[in-house]
């Protein structure tokens, strides 16, 4: 998403005022002369100021299209020519959106470099000539205002263009993108949204009056440090050293995997160093290359996949989730009650032990607290939400639970214990959700008294910031109950996929192979250090030994244990004997503080654990030389982990290529560059993967066997998993 | 409640201001000048059967004057001390048949926390009569009266002293918590080398003071922002809220000529009567800038209530000892009703949500009022509840009502002036409404008054007070 959006914002040095506000009263306005009614756009006039309301339609978001280009200019054309109007102010008819940058699917459609070009010269032109008006426009912006809806008048800030991340509005002001800041309102004699709309017009259309009259003056006082920094910025040196310095970070952090952000810098570098109109061609060329890219489409895919996963397949449940149960207060259970507690749902949190609870507990309180310090919530607030907690250690209050969710240990006769202590207190209607990472969900709901009420709910850890939320269906769940579960993890703000049962479901079975590597890997002797760098260069966003250490040595034995005997040969390559020997010297990774690595509290820098090399050493391996240069490294990981996602879609655990690429990517951070594992297969070219895979089984054997569609892909390369 | 509002930095401003137009002539602007409605109706009473009718004897108030004037150097517990010694003199009430002492205060002096105590000690009351200082922001004096209805109704007292005081003129301003940590350390600390140490953590910074909260602790709001923003969400205009503004001050001051305002008692020469209001013209006031919401806000310094001291004080009984003791009541003390909304959105719309509530336990419809007391926080609080009161889509969606609770009628609405006007002790302003309603009911005939008033924390009162017979 990040590239996505920064492509769309772009340098510009203007000087026009932006608001975000709601407001005022004036009373006596002039009657609007000419209404004239446009699809995306429509216009009236209030005294002497054109009020432009914004309202893509059949959407819930304006963005930037053709149509809204061509109707905006036609509009500001009008207004420029008339006599009558002194000022203007733009404005979104949505609640909670002024513009969310360029329409995606527009640029989609474009099929060559020029079309993107073109496109963007257009938008180009129509802020140019904002810029320059003679008339003073004022933007009143409410809600999310992204990409090129940022353009309209604002100076870019170098941080924000490259990052594309979102600023809340009382630091948009400090920041001094905008001249003012206007407070929701609440309940009047309108609902809140719609009358906060009206109010901002009110005050807009007073500042445009005041602008147009001259009482008021639309330069702004700058600070010491911002006319100091101005100053600097005229010393050539000076700016060479801050480009490179941008340079340098910005290949840090992306690893030369995102062209945008170094493309932004050289736009702005042109601007400033050849003038702006040097700068605004370079800016169109450059976006229309960008557009073209993998990247660009890759994460475009993306978009649209989320897009998709937040949504509710199953339609409205019959009966909604309002008092929630969480058995085992540990890491996940705390973090599930997290993400629900903060959206409004009652929560119980029970664990067996006061000292387990009480930490659980603990947990939840520092994930709001740490919302206060970042100013995103007020102490009030947090406590008011932390009341929806409840803490026991007892069955009570669970006849009035309408959902279960438990995550206790990864045992399946402690599920089933569970399971059945559960439902003889729940009510008939309550669903039993189990948290398991590779257990199947059919053999827990074996003891079941009412299969149809029990389902798989995959969290992700950590979960306040893992995204993903894996749903797992069986033969025998009802579709009401599958309803009930998206509708709980959309609540939770969860992009959700929805798998068939099976052993690992989606995420864990793609991970497990890609994890045998792993470890045949460090066995033929790649240092974990190397080993991560590599995977981090692909553009996952962890390195491989660092995941076993997050995940956990025991969980990722557990997992590969028992995959392994469902699986067999498949899911095998490296000796799961590694892990066993970590788990019994306690290098259960940053839980226990040694893993692969060395964890400090307080300590920022990861040391190997040297306790490893005898283990390693151990279980040496050959490495065979034709498989092992760092590209055969990367593609031995990725290629396994392909190869089982399609194997997943070809068996039918995955219902969409999409919703495998959104797991894939968001719950184990399959690199987002590459829009995931089918996105990737369509995009890289399915016989290239196969060839690979074939070169791969040729040197280690069936592990590498490319699965049947993948092969049926390779064979008609007019097959693509994305049409 | 509006004090708590003003941020201490405007103090200055509003106080000019209110010196510029306290010099001004009176200009009274005759169209909103209400029209006595002379009324002989006789309804049925709210007596309840098996519960003890409760009436006010009389209440008394000190003149309420603009903080930092005449009063600066006092404590709150003098001036409830005025009040009280007032309404001994007025009701020449024995001091021992007081049962019980309640008063209502809302920022609190340290040294008096129970300011009732030591206030009716330094009165002269008896020693064996309790006291106990209730607060609920702007209706702490609401709840010291109805904490005394209770008492005298349920049969535990017979006659209670209600009142409230405030004093802003001083407020506690604190060491901040580092070093009220420090000094407390200090105290415990045994050796010298022990408080040496603890003197070596000492930093400049702790010396910034602590002023006490101008902002509702739940949602960091000021409640002149609030107010504002309740103002825009009802569409009232700036100079609505400057008309009834105006409306306010005109109206008081006519009823401070006409000698109307008789709960006053003198404090002291030539302290004798309110001194915060302020007749001007729409010119003037249109000229102030937004006090809160800056530079387009609608609130200012002109339409909202003033920081002000003052107390009051009531005398309360079963209506039986009243009448054996050979007392003529003013009032009865009839229904009431406490509610509490949402402090972020609708801190101030107490009066329209507790109205229609009270009226309905009472069995009375708005027809039924003749006299109309509400407390006057800002004129965009009173406007933005008559537009609430006055629409059924507020009412559908937020009051769970079919239809709208209805318009107050302005002619019997604040007719000797409001907390704008007059003035705001938070503390000891429930006792200056209930008395101005049973003291208009008196002089322009009726038999029903309502009292309503809205709180900090999204609060609200309403009380029916019936006046007794002649």
């Amino acid at each position: 998403m990040v590239a996505c959006r920064a492509i769309g914002i772009l340098s510009r040095f203007s000087a026009f005022r932006i608001l975000r506000s709601r407001g005022y009263i004036c009373r006596n306005f002039t009657g609007s002369s000419a209404l004239l009614t446009r699809t995306h756009i429509n216009y009236g006039v209030k005294g002497d100021v054109a009020v432009v309301r914004i309202n893509s339609p059949n959407s819930k978001v304006n963005t930037l299209s053709k149509e809204l280009h061509s109707e905006f200019s036609e509009v500001m054309n009008e207004i420029w020519a008339s006599d009558q109007i002194r000022s203007a102010v733009l404005i979104s008819s949505k609640p909670g959106c002024f513009i969310a940058g360029a329409d995606i699917n527009m640029l989609a459609a474009c099929k060559t470099l020029q079309e993107v070009t073109q496109l963007s010269q257009e938008a180009q032109r129509i802020v140019e000539k904002l810029e320059k008006s003679t008339k003073p426009i004022v933007a009143a912006i409410n809600g999310s205002c992204l990409g090129g809806g940022l353009e309209v008048g604002v100076p870019a800030a170098l941080d924000m263009m490259l990052t594309g991340r979102s600023i809340r509005a009382d630091r948009a002001k400090k920041m001094g993108l905008v001249d003012q800041l206007v407070e929701p309102l609440g309940p009047g004699l309108k609902p809140p949204e719609e009358r906060t709309i009206e109010y901002l017009e009110e005050v807009a259309i007073t500042f445009a009056k005041g602008l147009a009259d001259k009482k008021i003056s639309p330069k702004r006082d700058k600070g010491l440090v911002e006319k100091l920094t101005a100053y600097a910025m005229t010393i050539p040196f000076v700016r060479q050293q801050v480009y490179k310095k941008v340079e340098e970070k910005v290949r840090k952090q992306t690893k030369g995997l995102y062209p945008a952000p170094l493309k932004i810098i050289d736009v702005v570098k042109t601007g400033i160093e050849q003038g702006s109109d040097a700068g605004y061609l370079c800016e169109s060329q450059k976006f229309g290359e960008l557009v073209m890219t993998k990247e660009s489409k890759a994460l475009m895919g993306l978009y649209h996949g989320q897009v998709l996963c937040k949504k509710n397949k199953f339609g409205a449940p019959q009966k909604d989730v309002k008092h929630l149960a969480i058995l085992g207060a540990g890491l996940m259970g705390a973090g599930i009650a997290q993400v629900s507690v903060d959206k409004g749902l009652k929560t119980i949190l029970k664990d067996a032990t006061l000292t387990a609870l009480d930490r659980g507990q603990q947990q939840v309180f520092k994930g709001l607290n740490d919302k206060v310090k970042k100013k995103a919530l007020t102490s009030f607030e947090r406590d008011s939400i932390f009341s929806n907690l409840t803490g026991q250690l007892d069955y009570q209050g669970f006849e009035k639970a309408d959902m279960v969710i438990e995550a206790v240990f990864e045992d399946l006769s402690l599920k089933h214990r569970v399971l059945k202590e559960v439902e003889a207190v729940i009510p008939d209607h309550c669903i039993f959700a189990s948290n398991t990472s590779a257990l199947p969900i059919s053999e827990i709901a074996a003891v079941s008294k009412r299969p149809e009420k029990v389902i798989g709910m995959h969290y992700f850890s950590p979960v306040d910031k893992m995204q993903l939320l894996e749903i797992i269906t069986t033969e025998k769940t009802s579709k009401d109950t599958s309803a009930s579960a998206v509708a709980v993890g959309l609540k939770q703000g969860k992009v959700i996929i929805v798998v068939k049962d099976g052993p690992g479901f989606y995420t864990t079975r793609c991970l497990a192979p890609m994890m045998s590597e792993v470890i045949r890997i460090l066995q033929e002797g790649v240092d974990p250090k190397k080993l991560d760098s590599l995977t981090t260069s692909f553009g996952f966003p962890v390195g491989a030994a660092t995941l076993v250490d997050e995940v956990g040595v025991d969980v990722a034995k557990h997992v590969a244990e028992d995959l392994g005997k469902v699986f067999g040969e498949r899911f095998g390559g490296g000796n799961p004997e590694l892990l066993t020997q970590m788990v019994s010297k306690g290098f259960l990774g940053r839980k226990s503080g040694k893993g692969f690595y060395i964890y400090q509290e307080g300590v920022k820098r990861k040391d190997l654990n040297s306790d490893m090399d005898s283990i390693l050493a151990s279980l040496k391996l050959p490495p065979k030389s034709e498989v092992s240069s760092d590209e055969d490294i990367q593609f031995r990981l990725v290629t396994r982990f392909v190869n089982e996602a399609v194997m997943c879609l070809q068996e039918g655990i995955l219902a969409t290529p999409a919703e495998g690429d959104i797991g894939a990517v968001f719950g184990l951070g399959f690199p987002p560059c590459l829009g995931g594992p089918f996105r990737f297969v369509d995009l890289y070219g399915a016989q290239k993967i196969v060839d690979r895979l074939k070169k791969y089984e040729a040197a280690y054997g069936k592990q590498f066997t490319p699965c049947q569609l993948l092969a049926d892909h390779a064979n008609s390369p007019n097959k693509k998993f994305y049409q | 409640m509006t004090i708590l509002t003003y941020p201490f930095k405007n103090l200055p401003t509003a106080s000019k201001w209110a010196l510029r137009f306290s010099i001004r002539p009176l200009s009274c602007s005759s169209q909103l000048r209400a029209a006595p409605a002379v009324q002989t109706k006789t309804k049925k009473t709210l007596a309840k059967p098996n519960i003890r009718n409760v009436v006010v004897v009389d209440g008394v108030r000190t003149p309420f004057l603009l903080s930092g004037t005449s009063y600066k150097d006092l404590m709150p517990h003098d001036l409830a001390r005025a009040a009280l010694t007032g309404l001994l003199h007025r009701t020449s009430v024995p001091k021992e048949v007081v049962d019980y002492i309640i008063f209502g205060t809302v920022i609190q002096e340290v040294k008096t926390s129970n300011v009732a105590r030591e206030a009716a000690l330094g009165a002269g009351f008896s020693d064996k009569t309790p006291a106990h200082t209730v607060t609920m922001a702007c209706i702490s004096a609401n709840q010291a009266m109805t904490t005394g209805v209770g008492l005298i109704a349920s049969g535990q007292c017979d006659v209670i002293v209600a009142g409230g005081v405030e004093l802003m003129s001083d407020v506690p301003i604190r060491h901040s918590r580092k070093m009220r940590k420090l000094m407390l350390d200090l105290n415990k600390a045994k050796s010298m080398g022990q408080r040496l140490s603890l003197i070596s953590k000492f930093r400049f910074n702790f010396l910034a003071p602590e002023l006490p909260a101008v902002s509702e602790f739940s949602t960091s709001e000021t409640m002149g922002h609030s107010a504002d923003r309740l103002a825009a969400a009802f569409a009232v205009s700036r100079l609505e809220q400057d008309e009834y503004a105006l409306r306010s001050h005109s109206l008081a001051k006519k009823a401070q000529d006409e000698g109307l305002l008789s709960d006053v008692v003198p404090f002291k020469v030539p302290v004798t009567k309110d001194n915060g209001i302020r007749p001007s013209s729409l010119e003037q006031m249109a000229k102030l800038k937004p006090a809160f919401i800056k530079p387009y806000g609608t609130v200012t310094a002109a339409n909202s209530s003033f920081l002000t001291d003052g107390a009051s004080a009531m005398l309360i009984m079963a209506e039986e000892k009243a009448l054996a003791m050979g007392y003529k009541p003013k009032a009865y003390l009839r229904d009431f009703m406490y509610v509490s909304q949402d402090p972020k959105d609708q801190l101030l719309l107490g009066p329209t949500y507790a109205t229609p509530k009270v009226l309905e336990k009472a069995g009375l419809t708005m027809n039924d009022i003749d006299a109309f007391e509400f407390h006057e926080a800002f004129s965009g609080q009173i406007l933005a509840n008559f537009k609430a009161m006055d629409s059924d889509w507020f009412a559908e969606n937020y009051m769970g009502r079919k239809t709208k609770v209805g318009l107050p009628p302005l002619e019997k609405f604040n007719n000797w002036g409001g907390s704008l006007s007059l003035g705001h002790p938070f503390g000891a302003t429930g006792c200056r409404l209930v008395m101005a309603a049973a003291n208009r009911l008196r002089k322009e005939g009726g038999q029903y008054g309502l009292v309503a008033a809205c709180a900090a924390g999204g609060q609200g009162h309403a009380m029916i007070v019936e006046a007794y017979p002649k």
